[in-house]
């Protein structure tokens, strides 16, 4: 409730701030406008920044620290025996004094200092929320008198506040940076523990993935196993079913568009390819279990040959079709970006409209194919929902694709959902998965990225 | 570079093409001959071509159309009609399934012991008592009174009422016994079984039950996410884009980080997921299961989409409109505010409706902050417990009833007509603010 109330109040004095500030200015001079340095809005501006913006940084702070320094103080008030488990039972019984103090019963009777430190808790953060709101409110109030006391016809008013709103959006563009930095320290930081307890050359060479870690210590299977290299075999040959899928039909289909189909026919068709490209991967997922699956079941029974009900065909085919669009767009740029000067040469010399396309086009536009055949690979790595839905979970090291095989988005996402212990290999695993997942990832699409452009540059 | 050019050519002799003899390349059987099969070459690459774009349209004809005929019978449900009489004492006590159960018998009296008694009460949904009591909440008159109800039949009864059973199967085949597709005919024979518009699909939370699901809750856990990545992706995104095209000095720095947003919108979904459970719920400790996290990790998800549409929506605005400003005496800055960026607006907005669109059918790194779990109650705040759409499509799909197979075909023809609704609107708001300079 306080953080809403605090919220209003900064608002409110924001408003206060711009309209007290834009008085004031028209006033220092006496009406006339034309002699203040900027007009009358700026000063209103500048005013309203310094009421909201050293409070909302304060708020900021406040609230991102508020909640762990209070533990911290609970904690230390704890009797030893409470305090001296390890990292586990820590946080265990951080969950229960949270949950304690937010009324969620834990379902057994808690220890009375245990429950003690909850209250205390509760009555910290309580505590912590009213006088964020009285700090945060007298410094926005304080910040109003400061800068409304600045005011007067000399102050440069908007450079000040350009200077913060370009500030703003720097921060706003470093948002992107910070994202790639969190998502490679996260993955780093989980995989490394995960690699301190599964050394990386099993996890990377290993032939036998099983991460189900027994509950006992002295029960079978209680390290668990993780090779992962079914898994990696799995997604590749997923990924190259749907590449035999997507990459001939997608050039085809791009070629045909731009070379042969006529001015109508492209403004509908290239729409109707599109609406595939949107189509969330859910969908196909559904599709590929009770639609293409069952199909390719029943083919391959025709064919007296033994299918599996969740055979890397049938994901791999859907996982392909949803990659035509993606082949066919990359494509269709590549192939309009080669100048029309070499078609018309090859023209000339007497080749036919496909022998162009065979034998100039396209050995003109390779690069940017190969680039765009390299970023559908990294998509199809990636893909998570077909996978999961069609293919199986059991690790299979196999190349037949009327196998069922498993993928690594398959277990990331097998690993993850639900219940899970923090610290268990099992759950720290999928980073592992993870990490490599990233990797590849990257390597493909900065090489295809990197291409792309050049390329492009190389026509323009 | 062209062998089939090249040995055509290299063939011609030096001597002018058109004093050639009658032995010429150029005529003749062979030379007839070569034509035809370069031009049936050329005919064979023209069809592949057209195959290939009939082969990605038939795909989508196929994905929508076994969809729409597997979830076009989700929109109705099967009711059946009871003269219920309310016994004051029942209603007192809470007891809403006697008096159901009373009128239910009242229909077959000629079944009378337990086993098939137990048949008849199958046929209603283990949510009717429920109904029964909002009913009676809504118009308290009907207690002590003999009432016509219609309430809704049980899954299995809804099922065969479409004829989704097989009824040509013998008993053990066809999963629905003899006895309850009898008692269903009868009913149905007496006109008290109907089918109406399926409002429980839209208005309900989750159930285990299929006939008492919906994606309510789902639609609205849906609408909170997309609400926190809008509020937070739209804003962060256009003044990123802002910076960098307007702004930013081209050095080195600001290459890194153009590289870094096109590779980050290149980023498999599924990483955004473990991104958002390492940093959000395991550093942050924000609450599983939240809107709020879905819509973090969906707004770093759709930044990189957003910042790229942006920057081309900046780019082509023309220089002519920023000179005119700063001839003016407009700062950098308000050159950007007052002119470049209205004018950038349409071209942002269809992005940002886009970018949209694709976060809304998102699936995979919801599963990995917890937005899987099986919710019933329908989420009222940023914190509660919820999910969302795709991700209630998807555990649909894992259920193992068949009434869940047409529920999830339902929800994914509901799915895509808010994308085609969001995508229309996209088209639209380009055909009218369409700008050519």
């Amino acid at each position: 409730m306080q953080p809403t109330l605090l919220a209003l109040t900064l608002v409110l004095l924001t408003v206060i701030g711009f309209l007290a500030g834009r008085s004031r200015a028209a006033a220092s001079v006496g009406g006339r406008v034309a002699e203040l340095h900027s007009v009358p809005s700026y000063h209103g501006l500048y005013v309203a920044l310094w009421a909201g913006l050293p409070a909302l940084l304060l708020f900021v702070a406040w609230t991102a620290s508020e909640g762990w320094l209070a533990m911290q103080l609970v904690l230390s008030g704890l009797p030893d025996r409470l305090t001296a488990g390890d990292v586990q039972s820590l946080s265990l019984l951080k969950a229960d004094i949270l949950n304690l103090a937010r009324g969620i019963s834990t379902g057994r009777e808690p220890d009375p200092a245990v429950a003690e430190a909850a209250r205390r808790y509760g009555a910290l953060r309580d505590l912590a929320g009213w006088s964020l709101l009285a700090v945060g409110a007298s410094l926005a109030v304080a910040g109003l008198a400061w800068g409304r006391h600045r005011i007067g016809p000399d102050l440069r008013a908007r450079p000040a506040v350009e200077r913060v709103v370009r500030a703003a959006l720097v921060v706003c563009s470093l948002v992107a940076i910070l994202t790639t930095v969190g998502i490679v320290l996260s993955l780093l930081f989980e995989a490394l523990r995960f690699f301190s307890i599964v050394s990386p050359a099993d996890f990377l060479f290993g032939t036998h993935w099983s991460p189900q870690v027994a509950m006992r210590a002295d029960q079978v299977g209680s390290s668990g196993s993780f090779g992962a290299l079914p898994l990696f075999a799995g997604t590749l040959l997923v990924t190259v079913v749907a590449m035999t899928v997507a990459v001939p039909v997608g050039l085809m289909a791009a070629i045909y568009l731009s070379e042969y189909a006529g001015r109508g026919m492209r403004t509908w068709l290239k729409p109707t390819l599109e609406i595939l490209a949107g189509i969330p991967t859910v969908v196909y997922g559904f599709f590929a279990a009770l639609t293409m699956a069952p199909a390719v079941r029943a083919a391959g029974e025709a064919l007296g040959l033994d299918v599996s009900s969740e055979s890397a065909l049938a994901a791999g085919i859907v996982m392909g079709v949803m990659i035509i669009p993606f082949v066919s767009s990359l494509s269709d740029d590549v192939i309009n970006a080669v100048p029309q000067s070499l078609r018309d040469g090859s023209y000339g010399l007497g080749a036919t409209k496909s022998e162009t396309i065979r034998q100039v086009v396209l050995p003109a536009a390779l690069p940017g194919v190969v680039a765009a055949v390299m970023l559908a690979v990294s998509r199809a790595i990636g893909e998570t929902m077909i996978v999961t839905m069609a293919s199986g979970l059991t690790a299979n090291l196999t190349a037949n694709p009327l196998q069922a095989v498993t993928t690594v988005t398959t277990q990331v996402a097998a690993l993850l959902v639900g219940d899970q212990e923090f610290d268990s290999p099992k759950t720290l695993s999928a980073f592992g998965l993870g990490l490599v997942l990233f990797l590849v990832t990257l390597c493909l699409n900065v090489v295809a990225l990197r291409v792309v452009r050049t390329y492009r540059e190389r026509y323009d | 570079m062209t062998d089939l050019i090249e040995r055509e050519t290299a063939a011609v002799p030096p001597a002018p093409v058109r004093a050639a003899g009658p032995r010429s390349h150029y005529k003749g059987e062979a030379f007839a001959r070569r034509l035809r099969a370069r031009h049936a070459a050329e005919r064979r690459f023209r069809r592949a071509g057209a195959a290939a774009v009939a082969v990605a349209a038939l795909m989508l004809v196929l994905l929508i159309g076994s969809i729409a005929a597997r979830g076009a019978s989700a929109f109705w449900e099967t009711r059946i009609r009871l003269e219920v009489a309310l016994d004051p004492a029942e209603v007192a006590s809470g007891n809403y399934t006697a008096p159901l159960r009373r009128a239910l018998h009242a229909q077959f009296p000629q079944v009378t012991d337990r086993a098939g008694r137990r048949v008849l009460n199958d046929l209603l949904s283990s949510g009717a008592p429920y109904e029964l009591e909002a009913m009676v909440a809504r118009d308290p008159a009907m207690v002590g009174t003999v009432r016509t109800v219609w309430v809704r039949a049980d899954d299995e009864i809804d099922q065969l009422a479409k004829g989704h059973y097989r009824r040509d199967l013998p008993e053990g085949e066809r999963g629905l016994s003899d006895a309850k597709v009898a008692a269903a005919d009868a009913l149905a024979a007496a006109g008290a079984l109907a089918q109406g518009f399926n409002t429980t699909l839209f208005t309900a939370g989750d159930s285990r039950e299929p006939e008492q699901a919906g994606m309510g809750g789902a639609i609205v856990g849906s609408l909170l996410t997309l609400l926190v990545t809008m509020l937070l992706s739209v804003p962060v995104g256009i003044a990123a884009a802002v910076y960098l095209e307007e702004f930013a000095p081209k050095n080195r720095w600001t290459g890194l980080i153009e590289v870094n947003i096109n590779n980050l919108a290149a980023v498999p979904s599924i990483i955004f997921g473990l991104l958002g459970l390492a940093v959000f719920l395991g550093f942050f400790g924000l609450p599983r299961s939240a809107p709020l996290v879905g819509g973090l990790v969906m707004a770093l998800m759709t930044l990189p989409v957003i910042i790229i549409a942006a920057r081309a929506a900046l780019r082509a605005v023309p220089p002519s409109i920023r000179d005119a400003a700063l001839a003016i005496g407009a700062s950098p800055l308000q050159t950007v505010l007052h002119h470049v960026l209205p004018l950038a607006l349409p071209g942002i907005l269809t992005g940002t409706i886009i970018g949209m669109a694709r976060a809304l059918g998102e699936t995979a790194p919801l599963l990995m902050i917890g937005m899987v779990a099986f919710i019933v109650d329908i989420p009222h705040g940023l914190t509660d417990s919820a999910t969302v759409l795709p991700v209630q499509i998807y555990m649909w799909a894992d259920s193992p009833e068949r009434a869940f197979t047409e529920r999830t075909s339902a929800a994914i023809l509901v799915l895509l007509g808010f994308l085609v609704l969001l995508n229309g609107v996209a088209v639209i708001l380009r055909r009218i603010f369409e700008r050519r300079w």
